[in-house]
């Protein structure tokens, strides 16, 4: 079964009296439990296509269909409410909330979705653990390396048990080490709980490791494979 | 709504110097309104009190006519039984009966126009103050009854001193010219140079004596027991006593009643725009934190934070330096206030001006509870106002954008 399908999607951006065309009748369908990476060069619509799937962005025509409900016909506050309750993003420059502690930014989005202090705790030390950070817990951001603030990020996507994770080049900040551990996570985590991961990356080391790798350039898909 | 609280305050102290910039601002801004406002409210306070002790009282009852050209014909109407209500009335502490006299007071080397006030002074001390501003000679003494008490201009005109005569020519009830010859005994300082410059008083028991008869009062001066009954006090006795004239002191005197009605109404003025302009102090920080913020401010759009919580977040952030600022501003400014309203501040630098208005040389600073919460209200009203604006910018951000921007 698709979890997210999307059909004739486009995308135009205007730049002054330029029209860019950054997604041009994307159609492309996802199911539960893919690892999947975007890829291609820098403006061929990676991230306007995560940003268009995750409903940050309404496309100019086509439709994205997640579990048969159509986002792009949502209102504003009923995307909000729906990202909050089914996507989980994992931003390039890890975006963590800095004036919360580690724990409490993984438990921020259970709490916006009224969870209970025990079941918000418990989550909380659980997918700390996961991502090998249960030390770092009660650390602010600034407080920990750029790798430990992309495993927390990964750690808050996840905690609201969202229907899949939206990452944009997540690991363009990281180095070798912190890459794989991060990958190391984002594979088990994929693999146990049958999460659904789509990335856009350059990142050979993500290419490497993902199950689909969709290529796009100039908003089109150029080959869909899976391995 | 919690979480929300926390991330606001936590935000507030992200940037402590530029926080306590703000805080330290409001808390001044705050400070010099109120201890200003205070300034102003014990200068009209004081020329008010000033006024009522040394010449209004709180109520005075004449003949209708009477204070249209002060001619002695016109004596309050059914004198004894309005002297009898107000013995009886619980609202009445004191009250003293006069003699008014209008007049030319002349001697060897002058001649003004005065009034003179002739009353029983074992009752007119309740009334007035004047026995307590005695700069020279007494407040009346023993022995001959023709005693003047001057005021310090009106000695200063006439050049007189104590022990001196004055004399008092006035009209009399039959339109004849009556001449007095009194002794000044006591020359007296209320504070206000015009009064000073205007009034001496006498023995009621000299002028019967003179009139031939005891019941001639043409004003009956009173104190209530509390200047907020004085309006009360003046309805039920003008229901008794319809035909005669009963006036409050800021009827009396309708200057300093509309000044006193304008000042409260200035002090507020004058607070608000202290405090608009400290809104725009905030306005600017908080767009700053906005604008330095735009990625933060857009992840927690993307991960779900709607709207209202993320318009609630940057008006409690608002609201939490408001919290911090007002309490520490109002306590300093009540801490001042106080402390000179006890010691006072001595203002002999410019003691003749103030004495043309009636007003002492040393303030005593006061403000009124009621001011300090309508102020703090105010306070927090127009933060929630400062809060709308860098609000309405973080609003219109759009997630996809502002989670990529530096």
């Amino acid at each position: 079964m698709n979890v997210i399908e999307t059909k004739n999607l486009k995308k135009i951006y205007s730049q002054g009296e330029i029209k860019v065309n950054a997604l041009n009748d994307v159609s492309v369908s996802f199911k539960q439990g893919e690892f999947t990476a975007i890829v291609g060069p820098s403006g061929s619509g990676k991230t306007t296509f995560l940003n268009t799937v995750g409903g940050l962005d309404k496309p100019t025509s086509g439709n994205v269909m997640i579990d048969n409900l159509d986002i792009t016909k949502l209102k504003a506050n009923k995307i909000i409410d729906f990202r909050l309750r089914n996507i989980g993003f994992v931003f390039q420059s890890y975006n963590l909330i800095p004036v919360l502690t580690a724990k409490e930014n993984i438990e921020f989005i259970m709490l916006m979705q009224g969870y209970s202090e025990a079941k918000r705790n418990e989550r909380a030390l659980e997918l700390l653990d996961a991502v090998g950070l249960s030390s770092e817990a009660k650390r602010r951001p600034g407080q920990l390396s750029g790798g430990q603030q992309q495993r927390v990020a990964v750690a808050r996507a996840l905690a609201s048990k969202p229907k899949f994770i939206l990452a944009d080049e997540p690991t363009a900040n990281l180095d070798s080490t912190s890459t794989k551990n991060l990958l190391d996570i984002m594979y088990d985590l994929n693999r146990k709980e049958k999460m659904t991961f789509i990335f856009s990356t350059h990142d050979q080391r993500v290419i490497d490791r993902a199950k689909r790798v969709i290529t796009l350039e100039d908003g089109k898909i150029l080959s869909d494979n899976t391995t | 709504m919690r979480q929300i609280i926390k991330i606001a305050w936590r935000n507030v102290w992200r940037n402590k110097l530029r926080s306590l910039i703000v805080i330290t601002s409001m808390v001044l801004g705050l400070w010099s309104g109120l201890f200003s406002a205070s300034m102003m409210s014990a200068l009209n306070n004081q020329r008010i009190n000033s006024a009522i002790k040394s010449q209004l009282s709180h109520l005075q009852i004449h003949h209708p006519s009477f204070q249209d050209n002060y001619d002695i014909k016109y004596q309050i109407n059914g004198l004894n039984k309005v002297l009898k209500a107000l013995d009886e009335n619980k609202k009445v502490n004191s009250y003293s009966a006069r003699i008014v006299l209008s007049g030319m007071a002349s001697t060897a080397r002058g001649a003004t126009g005065v009034k003179l006030i002739g009353a029983d002074h074992t009752n007119e001390i309740n009334i007035t103050d004047i026995h307590s501003h005695i700069v020279k000679g007494t407040y009346f003494s023993g022995g001959t009854s023709r005693q003047a008490v001057i005021g310090q201009e009106l000695a200063e005109k006439l050049k007189l001193d104590i022990k001196k005569s004055i004399y008092l020519t006035f009209v009399n009830e039959d339109g004849s010219q009556e001449r007095l010859k009194l002794k000044v005994v006591g020359i007296f300082k209320s504070g206000n140079s015009i009064f000073d410059g205007s009034h001496m008083f006498a023995q009621k028991d000299y002028l019967d004596k003179i009139f031939g008869k005891e019941d001639i009062i043409h004003e009956i001066a009173l104190v209530s027991n509390d200047i907020n009954q004085a309006k009360e006090l003046k309805y039920e006795l003008l229901k008794a006593f319809p035909d005669n004239e009963i006036e409050l002191w800021s009827e009396i005197s309708p200057e300093l009643g509309y000044a006193n009605e304008m000042l409260s109404f200035f002090l507020y003025i004058f607070m608000t725009i202290i405090l608009i302009a400290l809104s725009f102090g905030i306005i600017n920080t908080m767009l700053m934190a906005i604008l330095e913020r735009k990625r933060e401010l857009g992840v927690l759009m993307s991960v779900g934070l709607n709207k209202s919580k993320i318009f609630l977040m940057i008006a409690l952030e608002t609201l939490f330096i408001s919290i911090v600022s007002v309490p520490l501003g109002v306590f300093l400014s009540y801490v001042t206030i106080s402390y000179f309203g006890d010691v006072g501040i001595d203002l002999s630098m410019v003691e003749e001006g103030l004495e043309q208005f009636g007003m002492g040389t040393r303030l005593y600073t006061e403000l009124y509870l009621d001011y300090y919460i309508n102020i703090t209200l105010l306070t927090f009203l127009l933060t929630f106002i400062s809060s709308l604006f860098p609000a309405r910018r973080a609003l219109k951000l759009e997630p996809a954008v502002a989670v990529r921007s530096i």
